[in-house]
């Protein structure tokens, strides 16, 4: 059903490009219904997803496992490649899910590990006590998020660490402004 | 009033993230998706892009191997034998707008920024299904139209060349519809 055949797709070109057209090849999945034939699918899936919430807790468990162990092999031998990489997708899944299994300050300081990574100029120079604020911050939301109170204090957490990170990142990069611009630049994602 | 059929789409995802693949499974099937295939790299995705024929592909960007990024642009490779038109949906942790813009320019068609949600991923299928873009060729791309706002009265360096019909509108369904109402 994905493809149209080659005698639907319409070519036009023009001086410098071409502008392909074919009829909508999955026009035949979207129906017109009645309203009291509609149903809820995104009403749905959102219940579907509540009912795996109680399996967050443990994966984000393994998730935030797998970043202190890529820290560790840091600590221990230094930064490779594959090290600073294994390092930054464990951050990146982290920021990417911690909000919807239930962690979004996680998420937030997972993002400040990650724009470390990615713009501090030479990682080997950056302050051990940066990675590790961010990592066992990380840790300690995920464990004790489970109280109450505890969550303006991650809220808080997680600013803070923010502007620590950007206030250091902003400093190294005063001389990489496509770095700087990067850094400063707001996020696509709409704040809480 | 309009209804997605999901039962006759057929979706690849492809994620290295084992949790994630999980709840964009979870969300599929819970909107009525019947075949929803599996990836955990670039690689085993485009394997099965060729031998599947999905009709959606729902890519994450970082992964091993080759990542979300070039899984996009090798799909849209116009000569291919495959199909280089299928709509690709980035979902990332990517957050930053030059990002969204890289991905842009290599065909993706709709970009989602985690953390996903039901509604989000809904309205991007949506999207996909009801209000397909052309697709354009220039020497450096080929995918579908970036431009989402045409502005006829725009005369700035990146106006394609062919004056007024350089910029063919594709009713979508739901216009199409509602006019009939």
């Amino acid at each position: 059903m994905a493809k149209n055949s080659a005698k639907d797709i319409e070519v036009k070109a023009f001086a410098t490009h071409h502008v392909i057209t074919q009829p909508n090849p999955l026009r035949k999945v979207l129906r017109r219904v009645e309203e009291k034939d509609l149903d809820d699918p995104i009403g749905r899936a959102e219940q579907a997803l509540a009912g795996l919430s109680g399996e967050f807790k443990s994966w984000m468990t393994t998730e935030v496992n797998r970043l202190s162990t890529a820290y560790v092999a840091i600590r221990n031998d230094g930064f490779t490649k594959e090290r600073r990489d294994e390092l930054f997708h464990a951050a990146h899944d982290i920021k990417g899910d911690a909000a919807t299994f239930g962690f979004p300050a996680a998420a937030g300081v997972a993002e400040s590990l990650c724009r470390i990574i990615e713009h501090a100029p030479d990682l080997e120079k950056v302050p051990a006590e940066l990675f590790t604020h961010h990592i066992n911050a990380i840790l300690a939301i995920v464990h004790e998020n489970t109280k109450l109170d505890s969550i303006s204090v991650s809220a808080e957490l997680s600013r803070r660490l923010r502007k620590v990170a950007d206030d250091y990142l902003a400093d190294v990069n005063r001389d990489r402004p496509e770095h700087l611009e990067v850094i400063l630049a707001p996020s696509i994602v709409p704040a809480e | 009033m309009f209804r997605i059929d999901f039962n006759k789409l057929r979706f690849l995802v492809c994620d290295d993230n084992p949790h994630m693949r999980r709840i964009l499974r979870t969300l599929l099937h819970s909107f009525g998706a019947r075949e929803v295939y599996e990836a955990e790299d670039g690689a085993t995705a485009l394997e099965m892009y060729s031998h599947y024929v999905p009709d959606i592909v729902i890519t994450d960007w970082a992964m091993p191997i080759f990542d979300g990024l070039e899984l996009a642009q090798m799909i849209r490779q116009p000569d291919s034998k495959g199909n280089p038109y299928a709509p690709i949906i980035m979902l990332t942790g990517h957050s930053e707008k030059r990002r969204v813009t890289v991905a842009r320019d290599a065909g993706v068609t709709e970009f989602l920024a985690k953390p996903i949600s039901a509604k989000g991923l809904y309205q991007r299928i949506l999207n996909v299904v009801a209000s397909p873009r052309p697709f354009i060729k220039t020497k450096t791309y080929f995918g579908p139209d970036r431009r989402r706002n045409t502005n006829s009265a725009y005369m700035g360096p990146e106006r394609r060349v062919g004056e007024k019909h350089e910029v063919l509108q594709q009713p979508s369904l739901l216009d199409k519809a509602r006019s009939t109402i």
